[in-house]
C-alpha cells in the first residue's frame, strides 16, 4: 500500500512540477528570443525560479521515498 | 544504496562515531583550506601576479559580480559568506565523481547545518546594516496580522534550502545507484555527469537564494528611498 501511494504520489508530483517548470521555460524563451541582450538576466531568474519550484517537488519526492523505504 | 549516508560508519569508539558525512565534508574543507592557503602564500599586485593567484582572483571576481547583479549595490559586505557557502557546496557535490566517495551534502546533516547558519546570518546582516528596531519593525510591515506569515515564511524558506540541496544530490546518488543495477554500461555514466551539472546549478541556487534573503534583510531601508525617488521623478520631468 505504501508502495502504490509512493507511486501515485511520484507522479502527481511529476504532472505539477513539469507543468510548472514548463511555463517557466516558456516565458523564458520568449523573453529570450524578444530581447537577446538580457539573456543573462532571464536566464538567472529562470534557474532561481526552477528552483523554487523544484524544492516543493523534491519535499514531495523525499516523502514518496520515505514512504517506500520506511512505511 | 545506501539512502543515508549519516549510517555508514568508519570508525567507531565509544560513543564517537566518524561517520561519511563528518568524513567527506572535513576533506572538503582540508581541500579548500589547503588551496586558499596555498595561494595566498605570496599574493603580489600589479601586473606580475602568479598563475595560482589569477585562477583563484577570477573566481573571486566572478563571485563578487555575481554578487553585485544580484544585490544592486556595490559592496563587499556578503562576499565572505556566499562565496564560502558556494565554493563549499560546489566541492561538496563535485566530488561524487570520485568513486567511493559520498558527497557530503547528500546527508540532510549538512544541508540542514547551511541552512540554518543562513537563517543565522539573515538577523545577523540585517541588524548589522539596519539596526535592531528597523530590522524587526521589518516583521510586522504592513500590519501586526503578518507577524505570524513572517515567522512561518522564514522557517519554511530554510526548510526548503535544506531539503533542496539533500534531495538533489540524494537522489542523483541514488538514481545512478538504481541504474547501476538496470544497465551497468552506459546509462550511469550519462547520469553521472548530469549529476555534475546538477550540482554546480545548486550550488548556485544554494548561494543565490541565501544572499536574496540576506540582502532583502538588510535593504529595506535603501528601496523606499528608491521607491520616493522614482515618485518624485515624474513630477520634475
Amino acid at each position: 500500500m505504501g508502495l502504490l501511494a509512493a507511486g501515485i504520489g511520484a507522479g502527481i508530483v511529476a504532472i505539477g512540477a513539469g507543468f510548472g517548470i514548463g511555463m517557466i521555460g516558456k516565458a523564458a524563451v520568449e523573453s529570450i528570443a524578444r530581447q537577446p541582450e538580457a539573456s543573462a538576466d532571464i536566464r538567472g531568474a529562470m534557474i532561481l525560479t526552477a528552483a523554487l519550484i523544484e524544492g516543493v517537488a523534491l519535499i514531495a519526492a523525499i516523502v514518496c521515498i520515505l514512504l517506500v523505504f520506511f512505511a | 544504496m545506501e539512502i543515508n549516508i549519516d549510517q555508514i560508519i568508519y570508525w567507531e569508539w565509544g560513543f564517537i562515531k566518524l561517520n561519511a558525512t563528518l568524513v567527506y565534508s572535513w576533506a572538503v574543507m582540508v581541500v579548500l583550506v589547503s588551496i586558499s592557503w596555498f595561494v595566498s602564500r605570496d599574493l603580489t599586485e600589479g601586473t606580475g601576479i602568479s598563475r595560482k593567484q589569477a585562477l583563484i582572483e577570477s573566481l573571486v571576481v566572478v563571485i563578487q559580480k555575481q554578487i553585485e547583479e544580484t544585490t544592486q549595490e556595490k559592496t563587499d559586505r556578503y562576499l565572505p559568506f556566499i562565496g564560502t557557502l558556494f565554493l563549499f557546496i560546489l566541492v561538496s557535490n563535485l566530488i561524487s565523481v570520485i568513486p567511493g566517495v559520498y558527497p557530503p551534502t547528500a546527508s540532510l546533516s549538512t544541508t540542514a547545518a547551511l541552512a540554518i547558519s543562513v537563517f543565522v546570518a539573515v538577523p545577523i546582516f540585517g541588524i548589522g546594516s539596519r539596526g535592531v528596531k528597523s530590522y524587526f519593525e521589518n516583521y510586522v510591515k504592513p500590519t501586526p496580522l503578518m507577524l505570524p506569515f513572517n515567522i512561518i515564511g522564514e522557517l519554511s524558506r530554510t526548510l526548503a534550502l535544506a531539503v533542496r540541496l539533500f534531495g538533489n544530490i540524494m537522489s542523483g546518488s541514488l538514481i545512478v545507484a538504481i541504474l547501476l543495477g538496470l544497465s551497468p554500461l552506459f546509462f550511469p555514466v550519462v547520469m553521472q555527469a548530469f549529476g555534475l551539472l546538477i550540482g554546480v546549478i545548486q550550488a548556485y541556487v544554494f548561494a543565490i537564494l541565501a544572499l536574496v534573503y540576506i540582502a532583502s534583510a538588510s535593504r529595506i531601508h535603501n528601496s523606499e528611498e528608491a521607491d520616493s525617488t522614482e515618485i518624485i521623478n515624474p513630477q520634475n520631468r
